[in-house]
């Protein structure tokens, strides 16, 4: 009789099917995975500890660098947080602006899923028709910001310009490919016998476990429970949106699948109703010596001159305090905990981020499975190292 | 908006009859409610909240720090540990703090009933140094393992490496504080 031995096996940091720097190192018995241990820190750049150094106003760029799938919902869970710390509420035409724009970061994220998820299960061609429709969001992106990727748009008390002429028919354009896309990616990937045994039961966990793993998102929702923070707690008007939330019934990779594709077409469906109700009225609060004045008045009006002037040189003195605002982003529950000390800068910032608390449950996931299922388990995840690390 | 008074009034009368003198003081700022709590007692706590049914808290949506040096609050404790407790069924978020200063900076360990505290005690452990008391695995998770103190303390300098060209590169690394 030979001893039997198991295979300790490196993966990462540099490897195509680990969406960035994430490091695992596996215990193999044979085919069967014995042990996982996740290493990360590969991307760390002290994004929180650069926040605390800022202005409240300069710490905004750092929120588009953790995941840069989803700007939009980055700055709009940062904004919403000094917002609630400032006392702020801003004019009805933003919070539906903000919406829009929130829901399109979230088609654009879950495409993106969709394509490298599918591409590392074999589905080559998935990640083109992704990159395809997803194009034409980011052009809503450029149009809005000037920005494809690090907008930077949704800024505290409004947005950083007013609306192009084009808006409207840029993301009907947006909305118009996205829904001929999706009906393309039913085609290629539900019904596909491959990709069905690729994910059926893989990488399962029930909705007791979701919740004591703290998980969030479409991870917490393909296990079953129905939990979307723009229904239980809705911020920036969410409230006034007729739309549905997806759950899923085996929390295993399909069913997460399914989950994503149809937040896809909800969310397609807040975008129209958005549209077609969109107030009129200033893009930005009117709090002096707090929001950033209009740029037209800052040209013609002596006051906000001084205002502008004085908040971008000094910024603003937050109250000694601390709040917590989270929002439903893509990957889950993304939230800034932010605390002021009566200074110009916060003493705080703190994000939590759905990818980090959603990637440890991965041993939970993986352990016992098949080591090809890995990749599948790190896919479903849907993590974006930028936010992991930060 | 009367749910949430609902919720808010059985917590407190939860803690205060079950956990009377561990509960230090309550703090409501923007309508968000802290109870800052014993160090000593935060695991029974967090287990028993857990237990009861009609909390229906099961939720651990995240753990974080706070290191109030040289602000007035500082004299309750540098250090804020503050954990944000999330009921899914009532949708109701409230947290629980814990003020500790740096010579007795020991808190027992949530990792025990929540497995999703491992990684969020360790991330506090390595960017702030408070430690854990009970954890299975308190590494480090974020920096380099050569990497010497914890990066969010304020005392911590903000640093800026020169970076090194074909004209320096022949230089030692020069880090500006």
């Amino acid at each position: 009789m030979t001893e039997q031995k198991t295979l300790s096996l490196n993966m990462g940091p540099q490897h195509p099917s680990t969406h960035g720097v994430l490091r695992l190192v596996l215990e193999l018995d044979g085919e069967t995975v014995v042990s996982t241990k996740p290493v990360i820190g590969y991307l760390h750049t002290g994004i929180e500890k650069t926040m605390e150094s800022k202005l409240y106003y300069k710490a905004l760029p750092c929120t588009d660098r953790m995941d840069y799938l989803s700007p939009m919902n980055n700055n709009l869970a940062y904004c919403l947080a000094v917002e609630k710390l400032m006392d702020i509420e801003v004019p009805e035409k933003v919070k539906w602006v903000r919406v829009i724009l929130s829901e399109l970061s979230r088609i654009k994220s879950h495409l993106f899923w969709l394509g490298t998820h599918a591409i590392d299960l074999g589905a080559m061609s998935m990640l083109l028709y992704a990159i395809r429709e997803r194009e034409s969001i980011v052009d809503v992106y450029e149009a809005v910001a000037g920005q494809r990727m690090m907008t930077s748009y949704v800024r505290i008390g409004g947005l950083a310009y007013d609306l192009p002429s084009d808006f409207e028919e840029k993301v009907r354009t947006a909305v118009k490919n996205v829904t001929n896309g999706l009906s393309d990616y039913e085609k290629l990937l539900t019904d596909n016998e491959i990709f069905i045994n690729r994910t059926k039961n893989v990488a399962v966990i029930s909705g007791e476990d979701a919740i004591a793993w703290s998980l969030s998102g479409p991870m917490l929702r393909g296990s079953g429970i129905k939990h979307d923070l723009r229904k239980a707690n809705p911020y920036s008007g969410y409230e006034n949106f007729d739309f549905d939330v997806p759950i899923g019934e085996n929390g295993d990779a399909y069913d997460r699948y399914k989950v994503r594709l149809e937040e896809i077409r909800q969310s397609l469906k807040i975008i129209n109703q958005a549209l077609d109700g969109m107030p009129e009225g200033p893009y930005r609060a009117h709090v002096p010596g707090v929001v950033l004045p209009p740029k037209e008045d800052v040209l013609y009006k002596m006051e906000s001159m001084i205002f502008h002037f004085k908040i971008i040189t000094d910024g603003f003195e937050a109250p000694s305090g601390s709040v917590y605002h989270a929002i439903e982003s893509p990957k889950g529950e993304l939230g800034f905990y932010i605390s002021g000390d009566g200074t110009n800068t916060p003493r705080r910032v703190r994000v939590r981020p759905p990818s980090f608390i959603n990637l440890a449950c991965i041993p939970a996931l993986t352990e016992g499975g098949l080591f090809a299922d890995v990749v599948c388990a790190i896919g479903t995840i849907d993590i974006v190292l930028g936010e992991v690390d930060r | 908006m009367g749910a949430v008074v609902e919720m808010e009034e059985k917590l407190r009368g939860f803690l205060n009859e079950k956990f009377g003198d561990g509960v230090i003081r309550e703090e409501s700022f923007r309508d968000q409610v802290s109870f800052y709590v014993k160090a000593e007692l935060l695991a029974d706590i967090c287990q028993a909240i857990l237990d009861n049914p009609e909390l229906d808290v099961k939720y651990l949506s995240d753990i974080t720090a706070v290191d109030w040096l040289g602000h007035e609050s500082e004299s309750e404790g540098r250090f804020e540990v503050c954990y944000n407790l999330y009921s899914l069924g009532q949708k109701y978020r409230f947290f629980l703090k814990v003020r500790a200063n740096e010579d007795e900076l020991t808190i027992p360990t949530l990792s025990l009933i929540w497995p999703s505290a491992n990684w969020m005690e360790r991330e506090v452990y390595d960017l702030f140094g408070v430690n854990f008391e009970g954890h299975p695995d308190l590494t480090k998770i974020l920096t380099p393992d050569e990497l010497e103190g914890h990066p969010l303390r304020q005392d911590y300098p903000l640093t800026y490496e020169v970076p090194q060209f074909t004209w320096n590169k022949d230089d030692p690394p020069e880090v500006i504080k």
